[in-house]
């Protein structure tokens, strides 16, 4: 089969559009997930004391 | 440098320098006058000083220190070292670069100093030499820091920064004898393509395994970025430099992508080159050193998560905004202006949440200068992008390309962005790793920060005019339709900016040689700092090294 450019912006307008979609959104989910923002706020803290020293 | 290394392990640093010297040796032999026989030499060469620089540490006594008690920070220091080195080497070209391009004459008729061969020093210089060296240096420091675990491998380490810098001196010195395989930021030959991507997968298993012990549950957001600049970076540069060597004992090789598709895939490359060395690394280091400067944490964490996904996914797409009107196809140039728009979210996203940090902040940003290098470089982040998005569209690109319109917005990203937030996070940590209070001069990182700034300043405004000035004289027509200006006439057009692009490169330059000089002042004379409480104490003087019953 050749790989023409009528296939090829098939794909691009049916399965581009929606993984790229679906990822967005999938992104989103996660990063706006209420019980990870603890995690999160303690990750965005952790940097500011860090020179104590490797824990292993 | 060795003393840290285990007796098996400065076993395996010798056994890895005899391994080159004979790798060294038979591209000597087989390519001898070619210059692939001059590259072997310098293989040779090195691996010889790698050599005695072990041998003369195998029957010292090993290391007394426990492991576990502290970071490794010695191939950081070493990376920052090499890394400042490149930049005083890197611009000081690119100051000559812009001094040919006003004054032809300071060609200084010899081949070698030709515009041809030493622009490609001036970029490689720059971007690897002193770009991917800042980087590598900081990964390690922020892959142990945000893990809470030291570098998993003493050799390793090694292996990477030195690799990696004879892969620049290949590169540098290949393009003076004049060797090139006609690709921008891809300009070395295949045996050199082959080393770096032995020296990128050893980077990148070490930093997931440093990563793999971890204490945290969750990867900080800078980590992510310098892994999706090794990851990206290793595919873009196996795919871009597939080629088929001419013969085995000689430099010259052709690209496996023939016409349209070896631009699309250069282009492809060269844009991700942007995306994800020069951008994705260094918004490691400002998610990392910016927060941890202002000592504030970063405003929204979780968009940073956000701009980062959307950053890894947009870009991949936006390669063929380079290569707009050309046989491209129409489609495939419309995918990528696209994009390019699209990334102007996520980019912003990110310079707005590192403002946003600062915002509370302000009165550090005034008094420290440090601050500032990284405030400045997030504003820059932001104005290259928005400039990037807008050249981006078809009906811009065709008059901003070709011109020096593209060369402003490249140093505006260049030195604006990368040279900065890399001279912010230099200051943040030479005195931490090196335990000293301070730098050794704060009015001389005052004196850079502005030299920096009028510097790039200067630069953008010159070739901003410049570029407008040279793309409008190309496209005026006269009443009879035929072009109104020539070719020479613009060059004249543009010779005062040109001068004027010199003098700002030269402020910049300055900058870097006091940035070198501090450094080193620092290291050797700024008064130490000793640590008084949870510091990584060097456990050579927590534990004697001799037993007490001894
Ligand atoms: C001292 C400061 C600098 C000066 C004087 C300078 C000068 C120049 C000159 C004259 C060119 C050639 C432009 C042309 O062909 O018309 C150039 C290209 C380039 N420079 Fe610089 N530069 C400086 C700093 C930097 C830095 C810090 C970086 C990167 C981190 C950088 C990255 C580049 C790149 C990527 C190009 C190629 C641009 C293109 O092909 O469009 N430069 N530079
Ligand atoms: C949203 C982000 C960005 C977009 C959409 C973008 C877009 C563009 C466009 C349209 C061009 C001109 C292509 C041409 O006419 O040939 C270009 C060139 C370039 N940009 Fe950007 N840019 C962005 C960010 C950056 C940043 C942050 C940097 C540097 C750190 C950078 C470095 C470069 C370089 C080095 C070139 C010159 C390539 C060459 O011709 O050698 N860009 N960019």
């Amino acid at each position: 089969m050749d790989l023409t450019h009528d296939l090829t912006s098939v794909i691009a307008k049916s399965f581009g559009l929606f993984y790229l979609i679906a990822l967005s959104v999938g992104i989103t989910i996660y990063a706006y997930w209420p019980s990870l923002g603890k995690r999160f706020d303690k990750a965005a803290n952790s940097i500011l004391d860090d020179e104590d020293g490797p824990c292993r | 440098m060795m003393e840290r290394l285990t007796g098996a392990e400065r076993q395996i640093a010798l056994m890895i320098c005899v391994v080159m010297a004979i790798v060294g040796l038979v591209m000597a032999a087989a390519g001898h006058s070619d210059p692939l026989g001059i590259h072997g030499a310098i293989v040779l060469v090195a691996a010889a000083i790698m050599t005695c620089f072990v041998l003369r540490a195998i029957g010292e006594p090993e290391p007394a220190e426990d492991r576990t008690n502290s970071y490794y920070d010695d191939p950081t220091k070493a990376g920052l070292v090499i890394a400042l080195f490149w930049a005083v080497v890197g611009m000081g070209m690119g100051v000559w670069v812009a001094a040919q391009l006003a004054w032809p004459d300071l060609r200084f008729d010899a081949a070698w100093s030709s515009f041809g061969r030493i622009r490609p020093v001036h970029t490689s210089g720059v971007i690897f030499g002193f770009g991917g060296n800042a980087l590598i240096a900081t990964s390690y420091h922020v892959m142990q820091r945000t893990s809470r675990a030291r570098l998993a491998g003493h050799v390793s380490p090694w292996f990477v920064l030195l690799g990696f810098n004879l892969f620049c001196i290949i590169a540098a010195s290949g393009y003076l004898i004049g060797v090139t395989q006609s690709k921008e930021y891809a300009e070395p030959e295949w045996y050199a393509d082959i080393w770096l991507v032995i020296v990128w997968v050893v980077y990148f298993v070490l930093y997931i395994r440093t990563l793999a012990r971890r204490n945290e549950p969750h990867i900080y957001v800078a980590n992510w970025y310098y892994l999706a600049f090794i990851l990206v970076v290793a595919i873009l540069h196996i795919v871009n430099n597939l080629a088929v060597p001419a013969s085995l004992t000689g430099a010259k090789s052709y690209s496996a992508f023939a016409g349209v598709q070896d631009a699309m895939t250069q282009w492809w490359y060269g844009h991700n080159a942007v995306a994800f060395f020069l951008t994705a690394g260094f918004l490691g280091m400002l998610y990392y050193f910016l927060p941890k400067r202002a000592e504030r944490p970063i405003y929204s964490y979780r968009l940073s998560i956000l701009s980062f996904w959307g950053i890894v996914f947009f870009y991949i797409w936006a390669g063929s905004h380079h290569l707009h009107y050309t046989a491209l196809p129409q489609w495939v140039q419309t995918l990528g202006m696209t994009f390019s728009v699209m990334l102007l979210v996520p980019s912003w996203a990110s310079a707005g949440n590192a403002l946003m940090t600062l915002n509370g902040a302000w009165h550090k940003v005034r008094d420290d200068a440090t601050l500032r290098f990284m405030m400045v470089a997030a504003v820059f982040y932001g104005l290259s992008t928005f400039e990037g998005s807008f050249m981006a569209v078809r009906a811009v690109n065709s008059l901003s390309h070709y011109t020096d319109w593209t060369v402003g917005h490249v140093h505006a990203g260049a030195m604006g962005w990368v040279a900065l937030i890399t001279f912010g996070s230099i200051y943040s940590v030479v005195p931490l790793l090196w335990k000293r209070e301070t730098m050794y001069s704060w009015k001389l990182v005052e004196w850079h920060f502005w030299l920096a700034l009028s510097g790039t300043v200067i630069y953008v405004f010159a070739m901003w005019n410049s570029g407008i000035i040279q793309g409008l004289m190309w496209r005026t027509y006269t009443e009879s339709g035929t072009l109104a200006y020539s070719f020479t006439d613009t060059l004249v057009a543009m010779h005062p900016y040109y001068v004027a692009r010199a003098c700002g490169g030269a402020l910049f330059l300055t900058g870097a040689i006091l940035a070198a000089y501090n450094v080193y002042m620092t290291i050797r004379h700024a008064p130490e700092k000793h640590p008084e409480r949870d510091y990584p104490t060097s456990s050579e003087a927590a534990e004697p090294a001799v037993p007490a019953a001894e």
